[in-house]
């Protein structure tokens, strides 16, 4: 899975370093937002009607930053770093990829424009408007295609594991994007889906559900496959069980979507058959969660010293309590109490911090040394306070939300001797209150940890630069 | 044998693994099915509200509680067989109408705010939904929701049939200062919506773009050249927040609901 010792490759690693630069300043925009939304929720004064930051326009682009932002530079920096190395080969068009990272970048600029002023599609995790969506299908498959030709040009035998999962994932956000976008435009700003009632529901959904289990799922797992092993010093516990992992994931996780809608107007057998599909998701997320913590045997001590791999490890555990609280919350009577709640915010949150953000900076820390060339991080005692603040910042966020979730969907329901129902709707708001600003505590406590890896960063950067001035020996990449 | 020509899995598997277009055929065809399975039957199954150039939407039946099916045009308003010929004329439980021009003007408002991150519009079918919000949500009701409003997240109530629930200076008060109505709530305050004058010019668009629909377009007989044609003057002065009311009190009421009658299968 290495480059042959004996002819070193001369990879393309300039612009993975920028991804990952990238990577490090969108998490700290895009957490910090998040805090922000949050914070508006458990005190409405700060919308300070400002039409531009009411919790409606701010949402999305929360969501945005995150996802697209943080985790798709994360992902490229990752994804061009890891395809290189597994194949020992440059990559097919660094020019291409390097119009991948500007024109990736526009679009999330555009995002931060356009969200506030209100220009949105409407569709959940798909807000952006229809010139948008037009460039990131563009952007996308430039970044696949060139990708896939990458993996054609390999010069090992094999395609690594990590490969497939990033091949399916750029195939099916491709399909994803470009069914759930399907939209009649009005003006420039504005546009309609061409799906009506239950099929843009379902469609949404089949798009929303795989665009975590693909992109946010299957592209860290990739991620995961990579660096586990790398920072471990180990080879992967079992080649076989990746390969059930992979399989089963791509051809099931797809069914999920589904789940989402139960007992709303989609056909009941779309949401049982989602929520069965569900449950049997378990055993290969587990099987891959199992694969990546079993890697480290024989490694465990090394906890003590690599807060890197505790970053890796904490979020395979992150990556087990989620695949495994998501199916639960398929099942249809979970889902009648969990559904509309902040249960859904909370494992959402319990995957994107816990999971796909801490292996992310694992990947991130372990790429910043190689990249720049240097033994470690300029201090990797902030490592370890990163490390902390984000464990302890999406504790707090999701038991948050677990608490306000269950006690939303509870007092819902709740009856009263005389048969009438006991709570009035704005009793659960007010109830939420602590929650809420718990939850922005927590948020925040991460926030945090995301300057703090910023920092860590650049410095390590400037440093490893000066020293490179100072020898005038180029550094490895 | 050198190690690299060692199979490890399956031959079929290690084919795949050593051919880039193989890993890429079999991956592209295996994320396909699951979607195709679910989300194709949707178009022409009964009960998923499908009904473009068929009255009966692929042979739905909701049945009454004598066994009768129930006539479509009972559910979906059909100008052709109702008393109320016209939009103007329609009235509540006629049945599933598209919305008017103020209406749509109102839900452009809906969607750009953001509303629905907040609000569902989807009432499932339990005892304490319909005690909080009336019956359960049916496929029909949606039918001309190009980008469907379900929502995922009740921070705030359904608002699947808040038609007519609160007077119209209800909800004007308490979209613009939501406190001063409601002090637990945490809605922003949309005061400023009523400075903003409607856009004449999108909303009419936005009619005739529903026209044009690929699926459950709405029929030229009720979005008639007239009817277009005199949009413009009906929203002329209306402000974002007279829209947004006008949009908010006419949702849920469309159908007439008959007790016990299953509208789901």
């Amino acid at each position: 899975m290495e480059a042959n010792q004996a002819t070193p490759v001369k990879y393309d690693m300039e612009v993975v370093r920028w991804f990952t630069i990238a990577a490090a300043i969108y998490a700290c925009v895009g957490t910090l937002i998040g805090v922000y939304v949050a914070s508006e929720l458990a005190f409405p004064f700060l919308n300070f009607d400002l039409e531009w930051i009411t919790f409606g326009r701010l949402r999305p682009l929360h969501t945005n930053v995150v996802i697209f932002a943080f985790g798709g530079c994360a992902l490229m920096a990752t994804g061009f770093y890891i395809v290189q190395r597994t194949g020992a080969t440059k990559l097919w068009s660094n020019g291409l990829a390097w119009a991948t990272f500007i024109g990736w970048n526009l679009i999330m600029v555009s995002a931060v424009i356009t969200l506030p002023l209100g220009w949105t599609s409407g569709k959940e995790y798909a807000e952006l408007e229809w010139p948008i969506d037009i460039a990131i299908a563009v952007v996308w498959l430039m970044y696949g295609f060139n990708y896939i030709m990458t993996i054609g040009i390999r010069k090992t035998s094999h395609i690594y594991v990590s490969n497939w999962f990033t091949m399916g994932m750029i195939v099916m956000i491709t399909y994803l994007h470009v069914v759930n976008s399907m939209a009649i435009p009005v003006s420039m700003t504005n546009s309609f889906s061409i799906y009506s009632g239950v099929q843009d529901a379902m469609i949404q959904w089949w798009w929303g559900h795989n665009a975590v289990g693909f992109y946010l799922t299957g592209g860290f797992l990739a991620i995961m496959y990579y660096f586990v092993p790398k920072q471990a010093g180990r080879p992967v516990f079992s080649y076989r069980l990746s390969v059930l992992h992979f399989w089963a994931l791509t051809f099931g996780y797809v069914w999920l979507g589904a789940h989402h809608l139960q007992y709303t107007a989609l056909p009941d057998w779309t949401g049982s058959l989602g929520a069965a599909v569900s449950l049997a998701m378990i055993i290969p997320s587990w099987g891959g969660a199992m694969n990546g913590m079993m890697t480290l045997s024989g490694a465990w001590d090394r906890l003590r010293t690599d807060y890197i791999l505790r970053f890796l490890v904490v979020a395979l555990a992150f990556y087990a309590m989620s695949t495994f609280e998501g199916p639960v919350m398929s099942i249809k009577t979970v889902n009648a109490l969990s559904h509309y709640t902040d249960w859904t915010v909370g494992h959402v949150h319990s995957g994107a911090l816990g999971w796909m953000a801490m292996v992310a900076y694992g990947a991130m820390y372990h790429m910043v040394k190689k990249l720049w060339g240097v033994e470690k991080m300029y201090s990797e005692g902030l490592v370890n306070v990163h490390f902390w603040l984000a464990t302890i910042g999406t504790v707090v966020y999701v038991v948050a939300m677990w608490v306000s979730g269950i006690m939303q969907g509870l007092m819902w329901r709740d009856y009263d001797e005389y048969g009438t129902l006991t709570y009035t709707f704005v009793e659960s708001v007010s109830a939420m209150h602590p929650y809420y600003a718990m939850r922005a505590v927590g948020g925040l406590i991460f926030n945090i940890g995301t300057w703090i890896a910023l920092y860590n960063i650049v410095m390590t950067v400037r440093t490893a630069s000066s020293a490179r001035s100072a020898s005038a020996v180029p550094a490895n990449a | 044998m050198s190690d690299h020509d060692k199979i490890y899995s399956t031959q079929l598997q290690d084919k795949t693994e050593r051919s880039t277009l193989l890993m890429f055929v079999l991956t592209a065809i295996a994320v396909a099915i699951g979607g195709i399975v679910e989300i194709v039957p949707l178009f022409y199954l009964p009960n998923t509200a499908m009904c473009q150039n068929d009255p009966t939407c692929n042979n739905t039946q909701h049945k009454d509680l004598n066994g009768n099916v129930i006539p479509m045009d009972k559910i979906i308003w059909n100008p052709a067989t109702s008393a109320h010929k016209t939009l103007a004329n329609w009235q509540p439980g006629d049945g599933v109408r598209p919305y008017t021009a103020v209406e749509t003007a109102g839900r452009n408002v809906f969607i750009r705010e953001g509303c629905f991150l907040c609000h569902s519009q989807m009432i499932r079918p339990f005892r304490d939904e319909k005690d909080r919000y009336g019956h359960y949500s049916i496929a029909e009701e949606s039918m001309y929701d190009h980008t469907y409003q379900w929502g995922s997240k009740r921070t705030g109530p359904d608002l699947a049939r808040v038609g007519g629930k609160y007077s119209d200076e209800w909800h004007r008060r308490h979209l613009m200062y939501p406190r001063d109505v409601v002090p637990e709530s945490v809605m922003p305050n949309y005061f400023w919506l009523a400075d903003k004058k409607v856009d004449v010019a999108e909303t009419v668009e936005t009619l005739k773009v529903m026209t044009i629909m690929p699926f459950n377009p709405v029929p030229k007989t009720i979005y008639t050249d007239e009817y277009i044609a005199g949009a413009a003057a009906e929203l002329e002065g209306m402000t974002d927040l007279d829209a947004l009311i006008a949009y908010l009190q006419g949702l849920g009421n469309h159908v007439k609901f008959e007790e016990g009658v299953n509208y789901r299968d």
